[in-house]
């Protein structure tokens, strides 16, 4: 009987509710918007860290896990391969370098140089990404790369193509051609898609304030990845990492060691970031229940006087709650559904590089929310409803 | 005839103390089935106040009201609402008809409300609203009606049900002399003809020329019950010829309230 009410009524003021369902369909795109931003600029910082195949992070200890704050040398490597229950480990340093983009705007200008970060790993250690296309590095001092999949979208570049990176030395800016041997994928850090390169080969690439004419024969990394023998309970396996933790920090001097969360969560502006657009997104959650809110509850205050007919002739409670809650969930979900297809449509024309991603779990999150909006703001108006006296038919009641 | 609705002894308090009004005082009276009655009197006699109650929509602060023999004192809210979507009939003054229903969809409701409406009760709905003239305006908005057509339309719907009480509140209130006698006319005929026990809250007094009995209440009493025939019909068309000679009269009438008129 509810739903027969609400979709009659959904029906003949179709208009009125359409309106209604495109409010909600643009509160829909915008959160999606925001959570797709939220996604795509959270990966964008940590993506590279939250796919790391390694179960710790050694930071020097008093670089507060700030990875730019952090330099721990060879040794430091060495030490902890040597702790008892450490299955392997692997140095990782991180810069900024500029690939060169060939050919020319269509305006006839050279392309804008492609910013990337340049990771610095030990081929075969924990830190160096597995590869979708090609081969893993194989030369410690080798001039080959393996790429992110969405440097070889925007550069153009597959798999033993040659490209070349412009790093400053000093104050010269320098010129290095690397072959790529791979192609990884989701592994951006800083905001950047990043290159992959060895260690050592990576040493003369990377940018330098200073340039020295003996170079340090200790070559110090940022990071050190640690892959543990975990046993294969979960439990036992978390337990087991937080022994090895206060093993390593005991053992090894001058280190702080944490869990691969623990890292992406202390990356500069990662957790800011992440909590201004959360706050947007729940923002607009709010703003629209209160916008269904009111547009239901000034609905159920013109409708007193059917209600009370309604009630007047035996329409049970249950009744009228039915139809208030078909009608809102209807009109909530068709907006949800119009400005979903209307936010996937537009991102399909987002160009590549556009840090927006949809997510399935964060999509399905943000719909679970914008579809609980209506029946939430919907509460005050159909418990209005229900206070309504059947006597109001006869105008016994106000 | 048997007796469709008893009233024994009721009486409403509003508020209690100092402040305590009495709307309906110890009213007694009954309806038989197939029976057409008239509540008449001014405003705030208790005519509402006791419709209310015969509908099971406020309970009586002393007395019983009985309809098919049963005691609506005896039932807790859920049974009175079940009560009253089987069992009576309701029309009211204004915002009778859902305007998101078309007419058959209004007659209908009352057959979905008592458990489904298959295509017998579309039958049957169509075949009411037909002889009530409005075969034509089946699938017409109340907004596409005119006042006289959607009062019609409320009266189909508190008959489809077959209900043993069908109460009527100032059915003629926003209709025009004319439509007004039409409509009293058709209830009247359908109660009468469906043996359903019907009763009319009135203002008008001319309508009282279609109904069997006549109750006049003041102050929540009962103060004249007129039932011959000729008693009624002199009492409308008294009103009637008042109407038609002089609205100044009117006028003057409705502060001094004399015996028997009732000007709004």
């Amino acid at each position: 009987m509810g739903a027969y009410l609400a979709f009659k009524e959904t029906w003949r003021s179709r208009g009125r509710f359409l309106l209604v369902s495109l409010l909600v369909a643009l509160l829909t795109a915008l959160v999606l918007f925001i959570a797709g931003l939220a996604e795509g600029l959270g990966r964008g910082n940590i993506e590279y860290l939250s796919n790391l195949d390694a179960d710790l992070i050694a930071y020097q200890a008093e670089a507060q896990i700030l990875i730019a704050a952090s330099r721990l040398p060879r040794g430091t490597l060495q030490d902890i391969e040597r702790v008892p229950g450490v299955k392997a480990a692997g140095p990782i340093e991180f810069s900024r370098v500029s690939i060169i983009l060939p050919g020319t705007t269509p305006q006839g200008q050279p392309r804008k140089p492609l910013d990337v970060s340049l990771i610095q790993v030990e081929p075969g250690r924990p830190g160096e990404p597995p590869v979708r296309f090609g081969r893993q590095l194989q030369n410690r001092r080798g001039k080959e790369a393996i790429i992110d999949s969405l440097v070889a979208r925007r550069a153009g570049l597959s798999v033993g193509d040659e490209f070349t990176i412009r790093s400053l030395q000093g104050t010269r800016e320098e010129f290095y051609t690397l072959r790529v041997v791979g192609i990884t994928t989701s592994q951006q850090y800083a905001i950047q898609p990043s290159i992959i390169v060895p260690l050592l080969t990576g040493d003369q690439i990377k940018p330098k304030p200073v340039v020295e004419d003996r170079p340090s024969s200790d070559i110090s990394s940022n990071i050190i990845a640690i892959k543990l023998d975990l046993p294969e309970d979960p439990a036992e396996a978390r337990a087991f990492r937080e022994l090895m933790k206060r093993r390593l920090e005991s053992q090894v001097k001058k280190i702080q060691v944490v869990d691969i969360r623990t890292a992406y969560e202390n990356t500069p502006g990662y957790s800011a970031q992440k909590g201004t657009l959360d706050t947007q997104r729940y923002f607009a959650l709010v703003i629209g229940v209160l916008v269904l809110g009111g547009f239901f509850q000034i609905q159920a205050l013109q409708k007193v006087a059917q209600i009370g007919v309604l009630k007047a002739i035996g329409t049970p409670n249950r009744a009228i709650i039915a139809a208030s809650l078909v009608q809102i969930t209807t009109v909530t979900a068709f907006g949800v559904f119009i400005g979903t297809v209307i936010t996937l449509s537009l991102a399909l024309a987002l160009p590549v590089g556009v840090p927006i991603v949809f997510a399935p779990q964060t999509v399905f999150i943000a719909l679970v929310s914008l579809l609980l909006i209506g029946p939430l703001g919907g509460l005050l108006s159909i418990r209005y409803s229900v206070s309504v006296e059947p006597l109001t038919a006869l105008g016994l009641a106000q | 005839m048997g007796i469709a609705l008893e009233v024994r002894n009721v009486t409403k308090i509003y508020g209690s103390g100092e402040n305590a009004v009495v709307a309906v005082n110890d009213v007694s009276f009954s309806v038989a089935e197939g029976e057409f009655v008239a509540l008449v009197g001014p405003s705030g006699s208790g005519k509402t106040t006791l419709l209310a109650m015969l509908a099971g929509l406020l309970y009586p602060t002393q007395g019983n009201i009985y309809i098919d023999g049963q005691d609506l004192a005896k039932m807790d809210d859920a049974q009175r609402t079940a009560f009253r979507r089987q069992r009576i009939g309701f029309t009211f003054q204004a915002n009778n008809l859902m305007p998101y229903l078309t007419a058959r969809e209004n007659v209908e409701l009352m057959m979905r409300l008592n458990g489904g409406c298959k295509s017998e009760c579309s039958r049957m709905a169509v075949e009411l609203l037909t002889r009530l003239g409005l075969g034509h305006r089946l699938n017409n908005l109340p907004r596409q009606l005119s006042g006289g057509e959607q009062q019609r339309v409320a009266i189909a719907r508190a008959l489809i049900h077959n209900p043993t009480l069908v109460l009527a509140d100032e059915p003629t209130a926003s209709l025009d002399t004319e439509r007004a006698y039409q409509v009293v006319e058709t209830f009247a005929d359908l109660i009468h003809g469906h043996r359903r026990a019907g009763i009319m809250v009135t203002h008008d007094l001319r309508m009282c020329i279609y109904v069997d009995r006549v109750i006049q209440m003041q102050d929540g009493r009962i103060v004249r019950i007129l039932s011959q025939r000729d008693e009624i019909d002199e009492l409308a068309s008294a009103k009637r010829q008042r109407t038609k000679t002089t609205a100044v009269a009117e006028v003057t009438a409705a502060s001094s309230a004399p015996d028997g008129q009732f000007p709004r």
